[in-house]
């Protein structure tokens, strides 16, 4: 039988790995952008579980407001990404260290 | 009489201030003019209100002119204080200077700072008489910082000159070491009177002769003896007192009128003048009596002695001239305050008169000093020379000359001083009578006399010196030669100065001596039995002999004595130790406090260093900063994940 702690553990493995990738990640900005659309999933599957244990949908409606917002968001981050490509030629994250101190 | 008082003071000012900053404008002849015109105006209402002194009776005029500031009950005024003693050095002050000026239109006629030399004496000149017509001691340190200002303007005159610069410094410098001394004594007055004022400090000086206070440790001192000595040392700079008497001949660099003028008959004469008239308050400490007194006797005879052997003509006469106010300064600690200001006037008569004459010899010779390349001037310049043996006849005190009386009346008063240190004192003046006598008649003897020592040029153009150069030479050979007839009586013995000068009826020598004094007649012929006059042609006879009977003789004087010739020709060493001890000392303190305090504490420790302290905890810092975004994301984790985490625990 599934509980709610199965989901919760699913969207918490979920979300580790994505913080992994965001940080462990030095090669593509893609990937980043990749992780942290799994990183909104996760959070997502958080409401849904909740939703259904609870009997309630506000949840589930909330879930469609954030996946608009994440589409939104990568359609976003690829434009800008993009650009960043003809300006620098690159999308290496090792490159991208113009705020060093 | 104030609107007197105050253009006397200003006369001299305002053509100064003129000729300094307008003097091209007006040239050459309008800043003489204008100079001349302001002091004889200062000297013709000096010796009016002299006159209405003695004539008249006129009061005693201390009246404050102006208030300058009032600050915690202390008030700092410009006031005159006019009694018959400040009368007498105004009349001395104006008409030396006015001597003066009117030689410098011959001296100085080629020289390029013709309208500067005349606004700085007639600078000098305002400044000379607010000191002595001043009657709180904030004017007279004004006035006795501006005659050292513009001492210090002159002496560097010829400013291109490393000598005069050297000169002037050290003169600065050593006038500081009194000034400071003097500094104290007002401040001690200030603290323990509460006031600046001469008459309201005299009234307390009973009072502060009883005040004891602790300077180092538990020592007690009288609060009076500290104030006087620390006055005293200030006069010890300005009239060159041993130890602080080394600018002096060093100030011969500077051009001869202001060496008759400042460095001769008035300003050396200001720390005489100060103590003259701070009677009340020496005249009670017995201890700053004898300082005074010792400290005389010694440079009357130790200064003397280094006459001997210079060779140039202004500084003999500038060694005279210590020998002289250390003479002064004698009759002062005797408690002969007369006779210590009758000897002032009279010397400021004749060595102004000894100094010009010389400055006229050095005109003929082209400014040649040095008196080996003189000699049988006496042909070529006759006013001069009879000018100079009236000066120097009234120097060595010859009976009937001004310095005669001034000079007699002083050792006699100095033979009755019951003070300690008298003794000393009347071994010193005694002797010095005999060195005067040699060193003044050696200048004489080498100068006027004997071989003809300059070379053909010079010879050739050898002539008498213009009539502004020697009308003031005549017009100070009268008071050298009588002005001491008519003053001895009054001055010594009467009651010329009044109330301007205390003495206690214990230490009131002048009276005692006084009771013999039967009119000027009288002392010179009871000065005729006294061993001075013989001490003093002893010391003709001697220089004569030596300088024109035979001449090799000093040669080989000086080759037998030669430790006590090099022990005087180096000034008994006190240049050599105040160059290698104090000013090398302070030097080397300067620069240890230079590198070690300001480079290395405040430079190195406080601005750079904590400039550098931050520098590096900004270079740990700045590491952090990697500028790559995960590196602040994972931060931002990291910190969440404690918060929440500190918040649920």
């Amino acid at each position: 039988m599934l509980t709610l702690t199965h989901f919760l553990m699913l969207s918490g493995v979920l979300f580790a790995i994505s913080i992994a990738g965001i940080f462990i990640n030095r090669k593509n900005m893609i990937l980043l952008l990749m992780c942290i659309e799994l990183l909104l999933l996760a959070v997502n599957f958080n409401f849904v579980a909740f939703s259904h244990f609870l009997g309630n949908a506000d949840g589930q409606i909330f879930v469609f407001f954030i996946l608009t917002v994440a589409a939104a968001e990568a359609a976003i981050g690829l434009a800008i990404l993009v650009v960043l490509f003809r300006t620098r030629a690159s999308i290496n994250v090792e490159d991208m260290d113009s705020m060093k101190g | 009489m104030e609107n007197i008082y105050l253009i006397i003071v200003l006369s001299p000012l305002v053509p100064a201030i003129i000729a300094g900053l307008f003097g091209k404008q007006i040239g050459r002849s309008g800043a003489h003019t204008i100079t001349i015109a302001g002091v004889a105006l200062a000297c013709a209402l000096s010796l009016y209100v002299l006159k209405a002194m003695l004539v008249d009776n006129l009061p005693v005029y201390n009246e404050t002119v102006y208030q300058w500031a009032s600050v915690g009950g202390i008030n700092m005024e410009v006031g005159f204080l006019v009694d018959r003693l400040t009368a007498l050095m105004m009349c001395v002050v104006t008409f030396v200077s006015l001597m003066v000026h009117i030689y410098t239109i011959g001296y100085m006629h080629d020289d390029d700072g013709y309208q500067r030399f005349f606004s700085y004496i007639s600078l000098f000149t305002f400044s000379m008489l607010m000191l002595v017509m001043s009657n709180n001691f904030l004017q007279l340190f004004f006035g006795w910082e501006a005659v050292g200002v513009v001492s210090y303007l002159l002496i560097g005159f010829w400013y291109k000159r490393p000598t005069a610069i050297f000169a002037n410094m050290k003169a600065f410098l050593v006038n500081r070491v009194g000034d400071f001394g003097f500094l104290l004594g007002i401040a001690a007055l200030l603290m323990f009177t509460g006031s600046l004022d001469y008459y309201e400090v005299f009234a307390q000086a009973e009072s502060l002769a009883g005040m004891q206070i602790n300077i180092i440790g538990t020592a007690s001192w009288s609060v009076l003896t500290v104030a006087c000595i620390g006055l005293f040392i200030g006069a010890m700079g300005k009239s060159a007192q041993v130890p602080l008497h080394v600018w002096l001949p060093d100030s011969m660099e500077g051009p001869t009128p202001i060496s008759a003028l400042i460095h001769a008959a008035t300003m050396v004469t200001a720390g005489v003048f100060m103590v003259a008239r701070m009677s009340p308050l020496f005249e009670l400490s017995e201890t700053a009596l004898t300082f005074i007194l010792v400290i005389g006797a010694t440079t009357a005879l130790f200064t003397g002695f280094l006459g001997l052997v210079q060779n140039d003509i202004k500084r003999v006469v500038a060694y005279s001239t210590l020998s002289q106010l250390g003479y002064m300064t004698v009759a002062l600690g005797a408690s002969a305050y007369a006779a210590g200001i009758f000897h002032l006037m009279t010397h400021a008569f004749f060595k102004a008169l000894l100094f010009l004459a010389a400055g006229s010899v050095i005109i003929a010779l082209h400014h040649e000093q040095d008196m080996r390349k003189m000699g049988g001037l006496k042909k070529y310049l006759p006013i001069t020379y009879w000018t100079s043996l009236i000066g120097s006849l009234a120097l060595i005190g010859f009976p009937g000359t001004a310095g005669f009386f001034s000079k007699d009346a002083l050792i006699e008063a100095v033979g009755h001083s019951e003070i300690a240190g008298s003794g000393y004192a009347y071994f010193c003046v005694m002797v010095g009578v005999f060195v005067t006598a040699l060193y003044s008649f050696r200048l004489l003897f080498m100068v006027f006399f004997g071989n003809e020592r300059m070379d053909e040029d010079a010879r050739h153009h050898l002539h008498e010196s213009p009539w502004v150069v020697t009308l003031p030479l005549i017009l100070l050979a009268i008071p050298s030669l009588v002005i001491g007839w008519p003053t001895i009586g009054p001055l010594l013995f009467g009651d010329f100065f009044g109330s301007a000068i205390f003495v206690l009826p214990q230490h009131d020598v002048l009276a005692e001596i006084g009771h013999d004094f039967h009119g000027p007649l009288g002392f010179l012929l009871h000065g005729l039995s006294s061993p001075v006059l013989y001490l003093a042609l002893a010391g003709v006879v001697v220089a004569w002999y030596l300088y024109l009977k035979n001449p090799l003789l000093p040669a080989a004087i000086q080759a037998r004595f030669a430790v006590i010739y090099r022990l005087l020709d180096n000034k008994y060493y006190f240049d050599s130790f105040n160059q290698n001890v104090l000013a090398r000392g302070s030097r080397l303190l300067g620069t240890g406090l230079w590198r070690g305090g300001d480079v290395g504490v405040i430079d190195g420790v406080f601005v750079n260093g904590t400039a550098n302290t931050i520098g590096r905890i900004a270079g740990v810092m700045r590491r952090l900063q990697t500028g790559y975004l995960y590196h602040y994301a994972f931060a931002m984790v990291i910190g969440l994940v404690v918060l929440v985490g500190w918040l649920i625990w």
